[in-house]
């Protein structure tokens, strides 16, 4: 029963990510695009978390962490990079 | 002073988490890279040296996170019906307030609390004038918004950080 | 100890709506402004909940879900004003429905 909700919310997760990557490719501008992928990024953590909780794993959560932070790094930088070219 | 114990209780209490152990050989590993960190990047960065710690500032460090979770949960419903209305009710403008807060991390913790509750993202500080991009404005002078955006959180984040 | 399974699951349920209402929100928006506002922040009370689900189903993770919560309470909010003031520095035009940029306003008096 727990399983059957956590994969109906996996696959709410999964369409928002779908969804989201449409902005992405869409764009129109860079900051658009960026703005897609912090979004990506966040449902991404939430979707790693339900895959540690459907295999059982709490190790996977420490996935989520790190990918968290470079995700984060990652978004600092490219606004920094379109702010003043680094 | 203060900033070094601040600093270290927090980082400990991140260790704790991270770790979720209560061996004695991990307690210490973790105090003595606590007491590096700290003693790395406090000494140029004192961001805690503001922060108050009287009783009524401890019991304001309780409270604002449910107030915080409130303006966030409540705004989050608001900016829900926005985008869920076909007709996209929305009256977006950049608007300037000013904060009585002087210490940097109060202000953070201000700009911050105003970009996570929806509907108001921080663009820009400068001086005491934090510029910020309003998805409903319903004033754009300065004392309107910054009557209806910054008192809300301004209330208890001055009295813990002065 | 089945209950909490699925009392987490439809709190994760919840959060997994707010998420899709982020992108949602992401794809509808006029502007990048309005898109950051939409997106970044539902998705962050999406989240939380989420997390908040898988750690009322499973207590012994709480610590470690405590920590990805905190994360991105604090990181989430940076980055979107980051974005945001790139996206002013280098000019990106708000929507037509604007009522007022005072942040331009201000930069032109002080160039002026």
């Amino acid at each position: 029963m727990g399983n059957a909700l956590f994969s109906i919310a996996a696959g709410i997760a999964l369409i928002a990510l779908v969804t989201a990557a449409y902005r992405f490719f869409r764009g129109p501008g860079a900051v658009d695009r960026v703005i897609a992928y912090d979004v990506l990024t966040i449902i991404s953590i939430s979707l790693i978390a339900v895959i540690s909780y459907l295999a059982r794993r709490v190790i996977y959560l420490d996935v989520a962490i790190v990918y968290g932070l470079l995700s984060f790094l990652g978004v600092i930088i490219v606004a920094k990079y379109l702010e003043r070219g680094l | 002073m203060k900033n070094w114990v601040v600093s270290m209780i927090l980082l400990f209490g991140l260790w704790l988490l991270l770790s979720a152990d209560l061996a004695v050989p991990i307690l210490i590993a973790g105090f003595i890279v606590v007491f590096l960190i700290v003693l790395l990047f406090s000494v140029r960065n004192p961001v805690f040296r503001d922060i108050k710690l009287g009783p009524k500032a401890l019991a304001y460090i309780i409270i604002y996170p449910v107030v915080f979770l409130k303006a966030l949960v409540m705004a989050n419903f608001d900016v829900a019906r926005r985008v869920l209305s076909p007709s996209l009710p929305i009256r977006p403008a950049i608007v300037e307030v000013r904060t009585i807060l002087h210490s940097p991390i109060g202000r953070l913790m201000l700009a911050n609390s105003i970009t996570l509750t929806p509907g108001t993202l921080t663009v820009e500080i400068q001086g005491d004038s934090l510029f910020i991009h309003w998805i409903d404005a319903s004033a754009t002078d300065i004392n309107g918004a910054t009557e209806s955006i910054v008192r809300g959180f301004e209330k208890y984040l001055e009295v813990i950080y002065g | 100890m089945q209950i909490a399974h699925i009392i987490g699951g439809i709190v994760s349920i919840v959060g997994s709506l707010f998420l899709l209402l982020g992108a949602l929100g992401i794809v509808r928006m006029p502007d990048a402004y309005n898109r950051i506002q939409a997106g970044t922040k539902a998705t962050t009370l999406g989240t939380l909940l989420f997390l908040a689900g898988i750690g009322i189903a499973e207590p012994g993770w709480l610590p470690k879900l405590a920590v990805l919560i905190l994360f991105i309470l604090f990181t989430n909010p940076v980055s979107s004003h980051v974005l945001a003031r790139a996206a002013h520095h280098i000019g990106i035009a708000l929507t037509s429905r604007t009522v007022a940029d005072k942040l331009r306003e201000h930069e032109e008096a002080a160039r002026d």
